[in-house]
């Protein structure tokens, strides 16, 4: 054990720190793909927060178990089950956000965020500090992808949570809804995010 | 005619990286150079349609007569993580020179999601069978390696360029990308 973060520090870190979006760039194809509504990324960022918990929580269990050399398939094997599981719950209860997310659920289990989490934290440390790591950085990218969806809803649509904010006949920036729009709008947002970041500092 | 639809629509109006948004990570991480992003290309293009040719065999033979269709996310990610372990031990025994060339990405691409999106979205194709869907796996990879290049490039140049202090590294990049993805949605309506 090099130096023992306390649990709140644990916790902090995925969300500021190492933000998984804005920081250490894991899990870019559904923070692009995704986010054209703020609901859309809130959706996305909840089941990945689950799928990361759980694969935290079970990886940290049988850490001891799982031989060093096949530790990556194992790994691989545990993140497609929970994603399997997610993949069943939306398409039985809420099909409007499967409809949404479409490709984007069975890719769950390629989001590099899920496998670094559980190669470099969980397979190392006690199942309670996975916990916290897990929510730290399964609320970071929340966060984010909530951000970057309803800064791009907002531009694109004139709204956010699909409450209008502007008339029905107003001039939006459809671009923003738009491929583009998704690297324009993470490209402005990291900017900043280095910004306030360096001044926290 | 149908396949040369398939083609342009790949390469051009529905990029997988321009506007699918898969496979980001490998587009943003080995773009720094247009040398290593060849080296990407090629084992892009040999990995998904090997892949994509084993999944839709094993799907349409074993997952769909057995009823095991929910097994596809996880069967689908195992036979691609062991075909790439399998390809790399091959390529050292039987071309290294070609192992040289691709090895070092050869890892890499297990948790590319491009190689699982294309396997899962070439099961959804119109009237879809087995020549379709490897077809639409070396399109796609041509997408995804026209992308990639056209990146690299971009960023070779821009190593030149003065850039503010707050735009450097990520910030650039993306709005580079996004650039690149707004001069391809031109392509729309192409098809």
């Amino acid at each position: 054990m090099a130096e023992q973060l306390s649990q709140k520090q644990n916790f902090l870190k995925g969300i500021i720190k190492d933000n998984p979006v804005f920081v250490m760039l894991l899990g870019m194809c559904p923070t692009l793909g995704v986010t054209s509504s703020a609901f859309n990324g809130l959706g996305m960022g909840i089941a990945t927060l689950f799928v990361l918990l759980m694969s935290n929580i079970v990886v940290s269990i049988f850490k001891s178990q799982i031989p060093s050399k096949v530790r990556i398939p194992a790994f691989i094997v545990i993140i497609a089950s929970f994603v399997t599981i997610v993949e069943m719950v939306l398409e039985a209860f809420i099909p409007f956000l499967y409809e949404q997310l479409g490709i984007f659920i069975p890719l769950i289990v390629v989001n590099c965020l899920i496998l670094g989490r559980a190669e470099a934290f969980a397979s190392k440390n006690t199942v309670i500090s996975s916990v916290v790591d897990a929510l730290g950085m399964g609320i970071g990218f929340t966060i984010a992808l909530t951000l970057l969806g309803a800064v791009r809803e907002i531009l694109g649509n004139g709204s956010l949570f699909d409450f209008k904010m502007v008339s029905e006949d107003a001039n939006t920036l459809i671009l923003f809804i738009l491929p583009p729009g998704a690297f324009i709008a993470l490209a402005y947002l990291s900017a900043m995010f280095n910004k306030v970041s360096a001044k926290i500092k | 005619m149908e396949y040369i639809i398939i083609l342009i629509a790949a390469v051009f109006v529905n990029n997988i990286v321009l506007s699918q948004f898969l496979g980001i990570c490998p587009f943003l991480g080995v773009s720094k150079k247009v040398s290593t992003s060849v080296g990407m290309s090629g084992a892009v293009l040999f990995v998904m349609t090997l892949a994509t040719l084993v999944t839709y065999l094993l799907h349409q033979y074993v997952l769909l007569p057995a009823g095991l269709d929910y097994l596809r996310t996880i069967t689908f990610i195992l036979v691609i993580a062991a075909l790439v372990q399998m390809v790399e031990i091959m390529l050292k025994k039987i071309s290294p020179p070609l192992y040289q060339a691709l090895g070092v990405f050869l890892p890499l691409i297990t948790t590319n999601c491009a190689v699982l999106g294309v396997a899962i979205l070439a099961l959804g194709l119109e009237n879809t069978s087995l020549l379709k869907a490897v077809f639409f796996a070396i399109a796609n990879s041509i997408g995804f390696a026209l992308a990639l290049i056209v990146f690299a490039s971009i960023r070779e140049k821009l190593e030149l360029a003065d850039i503010p202090k707050g735009m450097q590294g990520v910030p650039i990049n993306l709005l580079v990308a996004g650039l690149l993805s707004l001069a391809f949605l031109g392509f729309t309506g192409l098809v």
